[in-house]
């Protein structure tokens, strides 16, 4: 017959240790285990899903002539191969300027029609959401005079694309910031800054945008990772970024390995920026839980 | 002793007397205030009370300026602000919302007025220091809201709000989101504090209790008007009408016949509040406290014997609800009074002489209306 040790008798026993593991015995314990055994399985299927082709690609933009061999010259030729480094220096220039515009116009906006015309809120909401339902191909159709009248009138430069990318980041970033003012009571926090002085520039800029850090970081990095990839409205429209210089060199040379140089360098760039933005974000996180 | 931005001490100045002017509100089609006039004494502190919607809310939120009115004024010491804009009018405000800036410590909350008057760096910290001193938070200067307790929160919104050195100090229902222990000790806080720095406040609320108890004099509203405006004991003891008998404290509705500038309530004989009441059959509204266990309790029928069906224990008193046969009362009796007499058990009850307000026809002349307790 099993014997059946109680709490107590483990206690008298010393096994203080085999008590605080009882309870996790039994059919209890066996569930647990599998489900963490499917954890494990689930993540790991998860994870080759996603490090393996990357991982093929960084390996490949090591590649040698042979195989076996391995050699940098896919990397440091990014720098000398024509044209490229120009577009990844104008995609970079287009995801600053896209970020910059779209927060100075919807963020303004947003705080606005929240604190002085929530009756807009439906509105803004669906004039920002829209471009998600428009496909790239109806876009470019209509902005297409719009762009030959810049080129012909104002300049030729890829960094005029930085409009349409703001409307194209607009539905991800007012998503971004939507779910930061709803996590604030906007209304309260205003009208406690006004009753103590604060006109409306003070009350969006010193109190209602530095509650909003987090949203306005996840925003941007949006925008940045939306205009890194983007290739078809600036192939479509005839100009170069980065992934239409990638994909000139795909189709023009036998170099795969540049391709693959370029696509890992833009991906790295993108890590290390959401990098950046989390350990910003949780630097002060940890600043105000630390006053504590 | 409290020192204003510029130096000046602010425990001695007096507060500015307050007008609001006829006011007049309106969202869409229904009308928040109607003509609204409350004047507030320098240094007074006045407690709106009244039902969700009455328009309470609307009037301080036009006093602090965060509305507009559709008419009428606002004058603060002497001065017509109707038009001025909230932040120029310098009201301190606490909301009922916890209102601290999730990205300030609560020193930089308490010291955020002054920085925006462009108050040098030192006499900001002095200053919030002392406000903190005030409201007895100084050794919490460097957290930040999410690190306080919901009361805390507002004692610091509190000492935000007193840092400007206000002219009027604006009390949106400030406890409401407090448990019963921490609103009573914050009550009494913001009493203290108020009466120390001598400032006009607005409180609104719709808690009676906590009107009756922290204010000069309380007004109590109906449908965007003044039903009464006086000192607490005037307005419990001798309600100006009917709704505010049965809006604050309890009352027993029980028929009465007006003869003669007297109401006969089964059997009693009362003085009233109105003498020039006309004669006929009314509703007498009668306090629990008025009633009373008879001296002599040795009659078995009566108007005022009935049977103990329900007891309340509230501490020093109980309140007891007896069947008349006819009708119910409340009686609110001293605990061991009311212990003597349990549930079930047969009691004589008599009415003290206090003046009693009458509202509308009784029963026999308005059928439906019934003979009960009203009121919270």
């Amino acid at each position: 017959m099993a014997s059946v040790i109680t709490p107590a008798d483990a206690m008298e026993r010393g096994a203080v240790g085999r008590v605080a593991r009882m309870p996790r015995g039994g059919i209890y314990g066996r569930r647990r285990r599998r489900l963490q055994v499917f954890r494990v399985i689930v993540l790991t299927l998860f994870a080759a899903f996603f490090i393996i082709p990357l991982y093929a690609m960084v390996a490949f933009s090591f590649q040698g002539s042979t195989p076996g061999t391995h050699t940098l010259s896919a990397w440091t030729s990014i720098i000398s191969y024509p044209g490229l480094l120009g577009a990844i220096e104008i995609t970079l220039e287009l995801a600053v300027i896209t970020s910059v515009v779209m927060l100075a116009l919807l963020l303004p906006t947003m705080i606005w029609v929240r604190l002085r015309v929530p009756r807009l809120r439906r509105v803004i909401e669906f004039l920002c959401l829209l471009p998600l339902t428009i496909p790239a191909i109806v876009l470019v159709v209509g902005l297409a005079p719009i762009y030959r009248q810049i080129r012909i009138h104002i300049s030729l430069s890829a960094l005029m694309l930085f409009g349409v990318y703001v409307i194209l980041a607009l539905p991800y970033a007012y998503r971004s910031l939507a779910s930061g003012l709803e996590a604030i009571d906007a209304r309260t926090l205003a009208e406690a800054a006004r009753s103590l002085g604060a006109s409306w520039f003070t009350v969006i800029a010193r109190v209602i945008v530095p509650n909003l850090w987090q949203a306005v970081l996840n925003a941007t990095l949006l925008t940045v990772a939306l205009v890194l990839g983007e290739f078809t409205i600036a192939s479509l429209l005839l100009y170069t970024n980065m992934q239409v210089a990638l994909y000139d060199i795909s189709r023009a040379s036998l170099n795969a390995g540049v391709l693959f140089a370029t696509s890992s360098a833009a991906l790295l760039f993108a890590f290390i920026l959401l990098m950046i933005l989390s350990y910003v974000g949780r630097r002060r996180e940890r600043r105000r839980g630390a006053a504590a | 002793m409290m020192a204003s931005p510029n130096g000046e001490v602010a425990g001695g100045r007096a507060g500015v007397e307050v007008r609001l002017e006829g006011l007049r509100r309106q969202y869409g089609s229904v009308v928040a205030l109607d003509g609204f006039d409350l004047t507030m004494a320098p240094g007074e502190l006045v407690a709106l009370l009244g039902p969700s919607g009455c328009g309470k809310t609307t009037t301080l939120r036009l006093l602090a300026g965060l509305e507009d009115a559709d008419g009428g004024r606002v004058v603060v010491g002497g001065d017509d602000i109707t038009h001025v804009t909230a932040n120029k009018r310098n009201m301190g405000m606490v909301f009922q919302a916890y209102s601290l800036f999730p990205h300030l410590t609560v020193q930089q909350n308490v010291a955020f007025g002054l920085r925006l008057r462009g108050v040098d760096k030192a006499e900001q910290q002095r200053r919030a220091i002392e406000m903190l001193e005030l409201v007895g938070l100084s050794t919490q200067a460097d957290r930040y809201s999410h690190q306080l307790s919901g009361g805390q929160q507002q004692r610091v919104a509190l000492a935000r709000a007193l840092a400007i050195n206000p002219q009027v100090l604006l009390l949106d229902e400030p406890l409401s989101a407090l448990d019963a222990k921490v609103r009573a000790q914050l009550r009494d806080q913001i009493r203290r504090i108020q009466l120390e720095v001598g400032i006009t406040t607005l409180f609104v609320t719709h808690d009676q209790e906590e009107a009756l108890a922290i204010a000069d004099r309380v007004g109590v509203m109906k449908d965007g008007r003044l039903e009464q405006l006086a000192p607490p004991t005037e307005v419990y003891a001798r309600p100006a009408t009917s709704f505010v008998a049965e809006f604050v404290g309890l009352t027993n509705r029980l028929d009465g016949d007006v003869r003669a500038g007297r109401v006969t309530v089964r059997g009693a004989s009362l003085p009233l509040v109105d003498p020039a009441t006309p004669d006929g059959r009314v509703i007498a509204l009668v306090r629990p406290e008025a009633v009373t266990l008879a001296a002599h309790a040795s009659e078995e029928t009566g108007p005022l014997v009935g049977s103990v069906i329900a007891a309340t224990f509230l501490g020093a008193t109980t309140r007891i609800t007896v069947d008349l046969g006819d009708a119910t009362i409340m009686a609110q009796l001293g605990t061991a009074e009311a212990a003597a007499h349990p549930a079930g058990s047969r009691v004589s009850l008599a009415i003290r002489e206090d003046p009693v307000l009458v509202a509308g026809a009784s029963p026999a002349e308005a059928p439906g209306s019934g003979a009960a307790p009203s009121g919270e």
